[in-house]
């Protein structure tokens, strides 16, 4: 089944991407905005999530609430993430009453309030969501392996931010920023879904077309130079179970290499997801990783992961370890695949295999408008379009020689960060 | 109300006409739909064995027993059976509830043979190999280890034991760390003789494959299995509701956060207090921002960045839950912002606005649900399982239509009394 696809641009520089989907009465609407804690300074960490959390909170035309009632009253659903290149809005309703979400991303693009006592609720909240996050060993160890691994680009901070710029962020640091990054130049709107394309355009231009343009700023995002030698951190912290996180510095998602590495993670650690919502995925039980360190009972479980990203982020390989086992014992096995990979390259066959996986984790990407729609806007965060659906191609133009290449390059122990979560000794 | 968006997806919903139902022989009940506009494909299905056979002193012996199907089996061990599956991106997995084993596939529709076969295999011919059931015990310890460390499940422990006190219900399924380590091999056999059948057994197969096809294929590798000695399972008890407010909390050393759950008993799903419960949750926690206590937790005092409530029924008596994540300092406050919108809420009825929006919610949310293969298989188990015949999602207007807010105010009553919540907290 071919559905059609509109790119557009209007003339206040919103980028629209249209997907016309008729298997079910339903429209997915996203709003993608090139904000996120790459765009956050020392001091302001955790600003763009917290304003995310404001454009909950209303406008003059739509007052906190309203708009909660009425989507969720023709049981749609609505909700919004915050992540290193980016801020995204959802809504996916039924078909007929989708006019809504463009009216209301329209209006809060530009008109949101900031008003200041819900600012200094919702601080709390944030601060909540936080704390919620650090009663995890994993996040306590992510967030401690992400600071080590850059000296000063943002990538370095959690999205959340840290408790001491959630105590101190002003109202008027939270709407310089929204006034800064929500504007129709700096935002992506994409939906997919049971409507027709001309009519579709022309209400995207009546409640987007007339927003200003704004004023486009210039950002210096402060580059990280690779790492020229390998850094060991330990955390400390209640529990009984140990975990290693072991962090390279890894390509752009817009580098040649970035889909060689996917390639070698898959074979490593099992092959990623390309799902937000809904089944997909599968299981990584005949991973190099998984085969040597899990079924040889040095480490409990192990996965993978590879963002697609703006600047060069992070591959990490994140491992529990095993209880008769210490960390230095997971970190020496995890070495000992690396070297294997590195001494008898990978086969064609196995490559072969690697993109069968990924052209059924596409399929199952297909099943799902909400899915279609938020490809259709994320890829363009950190690429294109054609990114997402070149993937399978380009995956299967990885060879042998290349995966040997990147594995030289970005899997050598100079390039990497090696975390340890140890259990804090108990005081009696 | 409006009825559109349940009356645009009409004949596009689940019904006699469209759901192919079949009985084999040996009792295993087919359930097919069609849908071709993805290629792939959602097997689901389960099976009347479950923790509810566990004996106190090996509890977690079903659940280590579901875990354990796919270890090996008669044609294929551990990474050859895996093999098959993940060289074809699909996913496969068991798991065990309290009175019922699961089943979990995904794969492209050519696959579909191939995942019965595996299905049938690990249900059918299941090996339990020692070094296998060693590590995956160790795994599963590990597993609880890292539990005792996790606010909300240890909240959550904690509140069925006050609610369900003296009932089967109150034991968790994956048990406790003296029940796992008392389990051995034999035990998981013997377990697996006496409770793995095909009596009862139920599969749903939805996604792009001919209704027929997909029936036969169960025939091919389901229809000939026996077992004489699989155990009926027994009547559920009834539960008695705890007669006056009862506490129960634990202290986990160097959490942020403590966890919350408390409420009450709630009755059984074919209960006719089942729609005007489901419609009390909604509007109580769930609506909108979660509902009632997600505004007063959340919105208006700035307490936690979670608190909603939850209804959970199936057979035998179920739970109705209030739940929140807040600062240790606020548990006291947010006890009390809870106690007393239970309060309110049986005290007085909703609006007709509250009534009707969440009425509206219920019958706009379907064709979301319906939207995936997965959400259709699910739905057929559920018709299945609970008998609610195949015209239930033509005849679910009329049943969420009928109720009345005086129905919700006595069906809360009923179940809900905030002078006899069950309370229980987790956290530093």
């Amino acid at each position: 089944m071919v559905n059609k696809l509109t790119f557009n641009q209007l003339p206040n520089g919103l980028t629209v991407h249209l997907k016309e989907i008729h298997t079910a009465p339903i429209i997915s609407t996203w709003v993608w905005y090139r904000v996120g804690s790459r765009n956050e300074t020392r001091g302001h960490t955790g600003i763009s999530h917290w304003v995310e959390h404001m454009q909950f909170k209303g406008t003059e035309k739509y007052p906190a609430g309203y708009l909660d009632r009425e989507i969720s009253r023709v049981g749609g659903i609505w909700n919004a993430m915050t992540y290193l290149d980016w801020t995204t809005y959802f809504t996916t309703l039924p078909a007929h009453i989708n006019e809504i979400s463009l009216s209301m991303e329209a209006d809060r693009m530009d008109n949101s309030r900031f008003e200041p006592g819900e600012v200094n609720l919702e601080r709390t909240v944030v601060i909540s969501e936080r704390e919620g996050k650090e009663n995890q060993p994993l996040f306590l160890l992510g967030e401690a392996v992400q600071r080590a691994a850059f000296s000063s680009h943002p990538y370095r901070y959690e999205v959340i931010g840290l408790k001491k710029d959630l105590q101190t962020l002003t109202r008027e640091d939270l709407y310089q920023h929204y006034k800064q990054y929500y504007r129709p130049g700096n935002a992506v709107l994409a939906i997919a879904g049971d409507f027709d394309t001309e009519t579709m355009l022309d209400k995207v231009n009546t409640f987007f077309g007339d927003i200003p343009a704004g004023q486009e700023s210039e950002i210096t995002i402060p580059e990280d130079l690779r790492p020229d030698k390998e850094k060991k951190i330990t955390v400390t912290g209640p529990g009984e179970t140990s975990y290693v996180q072991i962090a390279y510095r890894a390509p752009s998602a817009n580098n040649p290499d970035f889909f060689a590495l996917t390639v070698l993670d898959s074979l490593l650690t099992g092959p990623s997801s390309l799902n937000m919502f809904g089944s997909g995925g599968t299981t990584n039980k005949t991973s190099r990783l998984y085969r040597a360190l899990v079924e040889g009972e040095i480490a409990v479980s192990c996965y993978g992961s590879l963002q697609a990203t703006q600047d060069p982020y992070l591959y990490t390989i994140n491992l529990t370890v095993h209880p008769s086992h210490t960390p230095e014992t997971v970190l020496n096995a995890v070495d000992k695949e690396i070297a294997r990979v590195l001494s008898s390259p990978v086969t064609k066959p196995e490559i072969a295999r690697a993109i069968k996986q990924a052209k059924a984790l596409f399929a199952y990407s297909s099943e799902n408008i909400s899915n279609q729609a938020f490809w259709l806007g994320y890829a363009t965060m950190f690429a294109s379009y054609d990114w997402f659906t070149n993937y399978v191609d380009h995956l299967a133009k990885v060879t042998p020689e290349k995966v040997l290449e990147i594995a030289q390059s970005y899997l050598a122990s100079d390039n990497r960060v090696v975390g340890f979560y140890t259990p804090e000794e108990r005081k009696n | 109300m409006r009825h559109t968006v349940y009356e645009e997806h009409y004949n596009a919903l689940p019904g006699p006409d469209n759901i192919t139902r079949e009985v084999l022989e040996n009792g295993i009940t087919v359930l097919t739909r069609s849908n071709f506009n993805s290629p792939t494909l959602s097997i689901k299905g389960y099976l009347h064995s479950g923790s509810f056979f566990d004996p106190d002193d090996k509890l977690g012996l079903s659940y280590l027993t579901a875990l354990g199907l796919m270890n090996g089996t008669a044609n294929y061990n551990f990474q050859g059976l895996y093999n098959e599956i993940e060289s074809v991106g699909a996913s496969l997995n068991f798991s065990s509830g309290t009175l019922t084993t699961s089943f979990s596939a995904h794969c492209l529709s050519e696959d579909l043979s191939l995942l019965l076969g595996l299905i049938s295999e690990s249900l059918r011919s299941p090996t339990f190999p020692q070094k296998e059931f060693n590590r995956q015990k160790m795994q599963m310890l590990t597993a609880l280890a890292i539990r005792s460390q996790d606010t909300a499940s240890m909240a959550s422990l904690l509140f069925d034991k006050v609610i369900y006190s003296g009932h089967p219900y109150e034991r968790p399924e994956e048990g406790y760390t003296e029940t796992i380590q008392a389990i051995e091999q034999e035990d998981i056999e013997d377990f697996y003789q006496r409770t793995f059948g095909p009596r009862g057994m139920v599969i749903a197969i939805v996604g792009a494959v001919e209704p027929q096809q997909a029936v036969d294929a169960v025939k091919n590798t389901l229809g000939d299995w026996v077992n004489e000695a699989q155990r009926q399972l027994p009547d559920i008890p009834a539960a008695t509701p705890i007669s006056e407010t009862t506490r129960k909390n634990l202290s986990i050393h160097g959490k942020s956060q403590a966890d919350i759950v408390m409420g009450s008993l709630a009755p059984e799903r074919l209960s006719p207090d089942y729609q005007s419960l489901r419609i009390s949750n909604n509007i109580l926690g769930e609506f909108g921002m979660m509902g009632r206590l997600g505004h007063r937790v959340r919105e208006e005092a700035g307490l936690a960045y979670y608190a909603y409530s939850s209804l959970s029924v199936s057979i035998g008596p179920g739970a109705w839950e209030m739940i929140a994540g807040v600062n240790p300092d606020n548990i006291e406050q947010t006890i009390a912002l809870i106690t007393e919108e239970v309060r309110r809420f049986v005290s007085e009825p909703v609006s007709e606005q509250e009534l009707d929006d969440s009425k509206s919610f219920f019958l706009g949310r379907m064709p979301l649900i319906l939207e995936s293969n997965s959400g259709v298989a699910i739905s057929l188990l559920n018709i299945e399982r609970f008998n609610l015949g195949m015209n239930y999602f033509i005849e679910y207007p009329k049943q969420i239509q009928a109720v009345t807010a005086q129905n919700v105010l006595d069906s809360s009553r009923k179940y809900l009394n905030p002078d006899r919540l069950g309370i229980a907290f987790a956290g530093p």
